[in-house]
């Protein structure tokens, strides 16, 4: 088993330290090479031309949080779903009714959701 | 370590296998971005890249070096760490994924190790591979923070959502395939779309006999284009309005690196959907006598390109061109025989289909960009919620049961 653990994850590490290594050289290569004639007006934050006007670090809409918190709450109910797929033929209708409730439970807080206004971007 | 080496050869041969394939995805990568400027220049009725070698071929190596050599800024308020983390995420955790693609069925020996085309074969393999992809969305959220510029700001917030949304039709639109195949190692999922019904309809995941995933195969290909950012769902670059989206602030390769991981993570998402719904490296026509010659397509494929090549070259307007397409040409026609050999044409085959049918997918997400214009941003939330969710979740339903049905 360890054999096998070796076979197959220490390529994918070497893979991924292969990946890492070449992204950096290229992050270097690219501070080295490229030149440096900085300004003040040159690293200023972009704004079509304009004087910048105030922070870019400022509070932004709250919309953006409320998508992640509905994406935490379906992700981990989809990931229920991986491991009952993998065994789903040993189970029969077993598995089936199972999820079928399970998959109503999700669906109840999906149309919830979807009543309060949740997935309207314009509300 | 030599004494580490010594007692596996099995991390040689992979220290091999990575070298050659980080150059291949690195090489395709490059003429991805010269391709999708070929075909989207003739959809729109342009000629596209013509001046840097003959027929452009050369205008990926031009850009490359441009990259480099361009002025390296960072701009003033940036958080210069997390600046810089976010390009090399983006590139690394996307070159990461290719590793567990499977190319092909056959095995190779090399240095007395039998060894098959892939990096590694994971029992989670879709796991994984799902699980490197979704990381993808820090690059663009970092990148987006880090810069202390509103637009950028603003491409970051909007992709981050974007990305998440779709991740999760994403998801659950691959489970109808997980109950076809009863596995997560994407080797055994290809294996189990072997074979033809009525003798001639391939049994791959989209045209499976229970419950054929074409729903799941819709959600997952709108959800995969929506994951790597691109049009119809460009939002989080939104020339239009938001500049050029998180990666305004960046110059030079940083900005190209944002570029590659773009692309390779075009690539990876086609191998995906070939393996997932059109049966990886299984060929389309079965093995009967009257499509034997079948096994000479990619040949024949070849010697056509080969062909035009020489064709072409002749009466192409530069010197080079004169010189180097039929020199290409000549080079193909080399390799066209090398496949006709009967041990490297059984183990074509596999490969073959493989890439052909990525090649499909890779024209069809530039077929797309040259076609379709981009969401509103309301849209894009509402295709990935109110849409794809529940049609995902509606095919896990139906396959479910179409399976349990069906084992009667």
């Amino acid at each position: 088993m360890s054999g096998d653990y070796l076979q197959n994850y220490a390529p994918l590490l070497i893979h991924l330290l292969v990946a890492m290594g070449l992204a950096g050289i290229i992050l270097l290569l690219s501070t080295i090479v490229g030149y440096h004639r900085p300004t003040r007006a040159k690293l200023q934050p972009y704004e079509c031309g304009v004087r910048p006007t105030g922070d870019a670090r400022e509070p932004f809409s709250v919309k953006f949080y409320l998508v992640a918190m509905v994406f935490i709450l379906f992700d981990v109910e989809a990931i229920f779903l991986y491991p009952w797929a993998y065994i789903y033929r040993d189970l029969h209708w077993f598995g089936f009714v199972e999820m079928l409730l399970y998959i109503l439970i999700l669906l109840a807080g999906y149309i919830y959701l979807w009543k309060k206004g949740a997935l309207d971007w314009n509300r | 370590m030599s004494n580490l080496v010594a007692q596996h050869p099995v991390l040689v041969v992979a220290v091999i296998k990575i070298a050659v394939l980080m150059f291949l995805l690195l090489t395709a990568l490059a003429y991805l971005t010269w391709f999708e400027r070929k075909v989207v220049a003739h959809i729109q009725s342009r000629w596209g890249p013509y001046r840097a070698g003959p027929h452009g071929l050369l205008q990926p190596l031009a850009d490359g070096l441009k990259f480099l050599f361009k002025e390296d800024v960072t701009p003033s308020g940036a958080d210069r760490f997390v600046y810089y983390l976010a390009p090399f995420l983006t590139l690394s955790l996307s070159l990461t994924a290719i590793a567990l693609i499977p190319f092909g069925p056959g095995e190779f020996k090399l240095f007395g190790q039998r060894t098959s085309l892939g990096i590694a074969n994971l029992n989670i393999g879709l796991l994984f591979l799902f699980a490197i992809t979704s990381l993808g969305v820090y690059g663009v959220a970092l990148a987006g923070w880090s810069s202390n510029s509103k637009y950028p700001l603003l491409g970051g917030l909007r992709s981050s959502a974007q990305m998440v949304s779709y991740e999760l039709a994403l998801t659950m639109s691959v489970v109808g395939v997980l109950l076809l195949a009863g596995s997560f190692n994407l080797r055994e999922i290809i294996a189990a779309q072997q074979g033809f019904l009525w003798g001639w309809l391939p049994r791959w995941n989209i045209f499976a006999s229970p419950m054929p995933q074409v729903i799941g195969f819709s959600c997952f290909f709108t959800a995969a284009i929506a994951e790597t950012n691109r049009l119809p769902f460009d939002l989080p670059e939104a020339e239009g309005e938001l500049v050029a989206g998180f990666h305004t602030e960046y110059a030079s390769f940083k900005f190209a690196m944002f570029f590659m991981g773009e692309y390779a993570s075009m690539i990876t998402v086609s191998c995906l959907a070939t393996i997932l719904f059109f049966g990886g490296w299984l060929s389309p026509f079965p093995q009967i006598g009257a499509l034997a010659w079948m096994r000479y397509l990619p040949t024949a494929l070849l010697a056509a390109g080969s062909a035009w090549l020489v064709w072409d070259g002749i009466r192409y307007e530069t010197l080079l061109g004169k010189i180097v397409l039929p020199v290409l040409g000549v080079v193909l026609a080399g390799l066209a025989v090398l496949i006709a050999l009967p041990g490297a044409n059984d183990f074509i085959q596999g490969p073959f289909w493989f890439l052909a049918k990525v090649f499909i997918f890779l024209f069809i997400y530039v077929w797309v960009r040259g076609t379709l214009p981009r969401f509103r941003y309301d849209q894009l939330m509402a295709v990935g919620w109110k849409l794809l969710l529940p049609a995902s979740l509606a095919n896990i339903v139906l396959t479910s049961f179409a399976i349990v049905v069906g084992k009667r």
